[in-house]
C-alpha cells in the first residue's frame, strides 16, 4: 500500500518534471566565494548576458582539463560574447582551502564558488562532475551536459553564440 | 481472497487518484518546478579465482536512485527513491532493499529557513558536525529531524537542529543536536564599505544523547557511561588581499566508545590553514592536530557509519589510479599533520613557458602519531575504563602514518598537443592505515605521463603511462590507458594494470578493461568490461574498499 502511494507519486512526479518546458532558474543555496563571503546562487548575474556554470573539483581530471583548456580562449569567449564562467568547486573541508592557490597559480579568470557540502550540487541535481549549464541572458538554464571531452568547449560556445543571437537552444 | 479484492480496488482508487492528482497537480504547479536525476550501476559478476573475485550467487547486482525535487516560490519539497538490488560489491549489505530514506521539506523567506524531514548540514569545516552524502561509496549520515536557519541581520546567520542520522534503512541510536552561529565583521559594521580586509567568525555546539548501556571493559569493570556528549568549536577567517588564514578550534566532551578503546578523555582538533594567491602564483601552508575525536551517534559503532563530524585528510587526493592506490585517511584516535603546496605558472610567451605558460604544482604533506603519555593517577596508556593518556598540544609523535611529496608539471606546445608529467614520492604505514599489524611502511615512487593528441575540433587520443616501484607490499606496478574521444558525446577507452614486480610469480596479474560510452546533454551511459583490482576507491573526502571484480559493468545518469 506505501510502496503503491510512493509510486504513483514518484511517476506523478517524473510525468511533470519531463512535461515541463525550461524556465528554471537557480535555487536559493547559501555557497562561499574565496575571500570567505557568503552569496545566494539564485542571484548569480551577468548583466544579461549568458552564464556557464560548471561544478568541478581538484581531484576530478577531466573538471582540471576542461576548466584549463577553456582557460586557454576564454579571454576571447568573454570579448566576443560577453559569457561569463562561474566555477563552482564541490571540494569539501579536506581541499577546499587549496581551491584559491590552485586557481590562481593556474591564472584561471573565472568566477570561483565553494559549495563546501554540496548543498548547490544537491540542489542542482549533480550526480557526476564536470556538469556544466549553461544560463541565459534572463537567468534561465537552457542547456547542461555532463563529462567532458576535447572539443565539447566548441560546442559549448557555439551555444552561447546562439543564445546571444537570440535563438532557441532547446 | 478477500485480501486480492481490497487490493485490486486500491490499486483503482490509487489509479484514479493518481490521474486526479495530476490534472489538478499540473493546475497548483503552474509556476512550480520540478527537477530531478536519476543513476543507475548494474554490475554482471564473472568468477575469476585468480584475482580473487568470488562467485557472486544473483550473477548481477544492481544500485539505483532518482532525486525529485519540486519548487514552487519559497517553498521546496524533495525525496530520494533508493534500490539496491542486491547492493554492489563493496557496499554494505545492509542496503539490500528498496525505499524512501529521503525527503524534506523547506520553506523561507528573507529572515528564516526551516527544513522538516531529512537534511544535510555542515558547521565550520565538519570537526563537530557534518552530515553529508556520497552516493556513489554508499556514504549517507543525512539527519532525519528539523532544522531552522535565521538571519536576523545581513552580518548573522544562526543554525539550530535537532534529529538522529541515517543508518541504512533505520535510524542511529543517539540523537544529535546543535546550534552554529556566523558573523561577519565587515556586514555588522559597515555593510556597505569594500574594505581590503574581510573578517568572519563563527562558533557552533553539538551535543549526543545516547540511553545508558551495559558495558564491561577488562572483564569485570561495568562503566558507568555519559548519556550526553557535548562539543564545540570555534573558527576565524581573515581575508585581505591575495591572503587568507583560517584557523578552527574544537573540542569533545570525554565519550568512551568502541573505537577510542572506551576511555574517559576529552577529545580536540585544530586546524590552521594560511594561502596567498595572485595571478600566476598560489601558496598554501596548512597544519592540523587530532586527538580523540572520533564522534558517532553510537558508541559501540566501529566501522564508518552514523559519524557526527568530520575530520578531513590533511593530505593530496590523487586522481590517477597508481598514485591512489596509498590513500591516506585520517586516523581519528590521534595525528599531527602538515601541509604545504606551491602552484606557479610560468608565464605564457616566454622563453621556458612557452606559448601557452607551463603549470607546475608541488605538494607536500606529513602526518604522524601523537605524543602519549601515562595520565596521572593511570599505571598505563590507552587502559579501556581509564583516562586513556595525556598528550602535549604540539608536539609530533614518532611514528610516521603518511608522507606524499608530488611535483606535477602541465604544459600545451600548440592546439594540437598537450602533456602532463608528474612525480610522487610517498611513505604509507599499511599497518596503521588499513590495519596490516607487521607490514613493513610502503615506500613508492610513481612517475606519470598523460599526453593528449588533438586531431582536429573533435577527435583526439589520449595516452596514459603509469609506473609505481616499490619493494614492499605487491611490488611494482604498471599501467597504460588509451582514449578516443569524439566531442562532445563518444569515448572509447582501453586501459591496463599489470603488477608485475609481484615477489609471488604466480601472482603478477592484469586488470586490463575496455570501456565506452555516450553523453547526450546530461545523460550518459558507459559500458566496461574487465576486470577491477582489490583496492580503496575515494571520492570527495571518503573511501571505500572495492573488492577484485570481472564482469560487465553498466553506469547510467540523468539529469532533468
Amino acid at each position: 500500500m506505501k510502496k503503491l502511494i510512493i509510486l504513483s507519486l514518484v511517476s506523478l512526479l517524473f510525468s511533470i518534471a519531463y512535461a515541463q518546458e525550461s524556465g528554471k532558474k537557480l535555487p536559493q543555496v547559501s555557497v562561499k566565494t574565496l575571500n570567505g563571503a557568503t552569496v545566494n546562487t539564485a542571484e548569480l548575474s551577468n548583466d544579461g548576458k549568458p552564464i556557464i556554470l560548471s561544478f568541478w573539483a581538484l581531484w576530478c581530471k577531466p573538471c582540471i582539463n576542461e576548466l584549463t583548456t577553456i582557460s586557454d580562449v576564454y579571454p576571447d569567449w568573454v570579448d566576443e560574447t560577453g559569457v561569463k564562467l562561474v566555477a563552482v568547486s564541490i571540494d569539501d573541508a579536506r581541499s577546499s582551502s587549496k581551491v584559491a592557490p590552485t586557481v590562481s597559480g593556474k591564472g584561471w579568470e573565472y568566477e570561483v564558488l565553494l559549495d563546501i557540502n554540496g548543498d548547490f550540487k544537491r540542489a542542482m541535481n549533480v550526480n557526476m562532475i564536470p556538469h556544466t549549464f549553461l544560463l541565459n541572458g534572463d537567468g534561465e538554464i537552457v542547456w547542461q551536459h555532463t563529462s567532458f571531452s576535447e572539443g565539447s568547449e566548441l560546442e559549448l560556445i557555439e551555444l552561447v553564440r546562439r543564445l546571444n543571437r537570440g535563438e532557441s537552444i532547446n | 481472497m478477500q485480501h486480492t479484492k481490497y487490493s485490486i480496488i486500491t490499486l483503482m482508487v490509487l489509479l484514479g487518484l493518481s490521474f486526479f492528482l495530476k490534472v489538478q497537480a499540473q493546475g497548483l504547479l503552474e509556476g512550480g518546478k520540478v527537477s530531478g536525476n536519476f543513476q543507475l550501476d548494474a554490475q554482471i559478476y564473472q568468477a575469476d579465482s585468480a584475482i580473487g573475485a568470488n562467485e557472486v550467487a544473483e550473477k548481477m547486482l544492481m544500485n539505483s536512485f532518482a532525486n525529485l525535487i519540486y519548487t514552487q516560490g519559497n517553498f521546496s519539497a524533495g525525496l530520494r527513491f533508493e534500490t539496491y538490488l542486491n547492493p554492489l560489491l563493496g557496499y554494505d549489505p545492509l542496503y539490500k532493499g528498496s525505499g524512501v530514506p529521503y525527503w524534506f521539506g523547506t520553506w523561507r523567506n528573507e529572515k528564516f529557513e526551516i527544513t522538516v524531514g531529512h537534511f544535510y548540514e555542515q558547521f565550520g569545516s565538519g570537526m563537530i558536525l557534518r552530515a553529508y552524502e556520497e552516493r556513489n561509496l554508499g556514504f549517507d549520515n543525512a539527519l532525519e529531524g528539523a532544522k531552522v536557519v535565521f538571519k536576523p541581520i545581513q552580518a548573522v546567520t544562526l543554525k539550530a537542529f535537532a534529529g538522529k542520522q541515517r543508518y541504512f534503512w533505520d535510524k542511529g541510536p543517539g540523537l544529535v543536536r546543535g546550534i552554529d552561529g556566523d558573523l561577519s565583521i565587515n556586514d555588522l559594521f559597515k555593510p556597505e564599505a569594500d574594505l581590503k580586509t574581510r573578517i568572519d567568525i563563527g562558533g557552533s555546539f553539538v551535543s549526543k544523547y545516547e540511553a545508558n548501556e551495559d558495558i564491561i571493559v577488562n572483564d569485570t569493570s561495568l562503566l558507568i557511561l555519559p548519556e550526553n556528549v557535548a562539543s564545540w568549536a570555534a573558527r576565524i577567517n581573515i581575508n585581505r588581499g591575495g591572503f587568507n588564514v583560517y584557523g578552527e578550534y574544537a573540542r569533545k566532551m570525554n565519550d568512551p566508545s568502541a573505537f577510542n578503546k572506551f576511555i574517559y578523555k576529552e577529545g580536540e582538533s585544530m586546524l590552521l590553514q594560511a594561502s596567498y594567491a595572485t595571478k600566476g602564483l598560489g601558496v598554501l601552508a596548512s597544519a592540523k592536530r587530532t586527538d580523540n575525536m572520533s564522534f558517532k551517534s553510537k558508541r559501540t559503532e566501529t566501522g564508518s557509519t552514523l559519524d557526527i563530524n568530520y575530520l578531513p585528510a590533511l593530505t593530496r587526493q590523487h586522481a590517477y589510479s597508481l598514485a591512489a592506490m596509498y590513500p591516506y585517511a585520517t586516523q581519528p584516535n590521534g595525528e599531527m599533520a602538515w601541509q604545504a603546496q606551491i602552484n606557479y605558472k610560468i608565464p605564457r610567451g616566454s622563453k621556458i613557458g612557452g606559448k601557452y605558460g607551463t603549470d607546475i604544482a608541488i605538494n607536500f604533506s606529513r602526518v604522524t602519531s601523537i605524543e602519549k603519555e601515562v595520565a596521572d593517577g593511570e599505571t598505563a596508556i590507552g587502559v579501556p575504563g581509564t583516562k586513556g593518556y595525556t598528550s602535549p598540544f604540539f608536539a609530533f609523535g614518532d611514528e610516521l602514518y603518511f608522507q606524499d611529496l608530488n611535483i606535477e608539471l602541465q604544459r600545451k606546445f600548440n592546439q594540437k598537443y598537450k602533456i602532463l608529467l608528474s612525480y610522487i614520492y610517498m611513505k604509507y604505514n599499511i599497518d596503521v592505515i588499513e590495519n596490516h599489524p607487521g607490514d613493513p611502511l610502503v615506500e613508492a615512487h610513481i612517475v606519470i605521463a598523460d599526453m593528449t593528441y588533438r586531431y582536429d575540433a573533435k577527435n583526439a587520443l589520449k595516452l596514459e603511462l603509469q609506473h609505481m616501484s616499490t619493494q614492499q607490499d605487491k611490488g611494482n606496478w604498471v599501467q597504460y590507458m588509451i582514449e578516443y574521444t569524439i566531442a562532445p558525446r563518444w569515448f572509447f577507452n582501453f586501459s591496463d594494470q599489470y603488477n608485475y614486480g609481484n615477489d609471488n610469480k604466480s601472482e603478477q596479474f592484469h586488470y586490463p578493461t575496455l570501456a565506452m560510452g555516450y553523453t547526450y546533454g546530461s545523460n550518459r551511459l558507459s559500458v566496461s568490461y574487465g576486470k577491477q583490482r582489490k583496492g580503496i576507491l575515494c571520492v570527495g573526502g571518503v573511501c571505500r574498499t572495492v573488492p577484485a571484480a570481472s564482469g560487465l559493468t553498466v553506469t547510467l545518469t540523468s539529469s532533468f
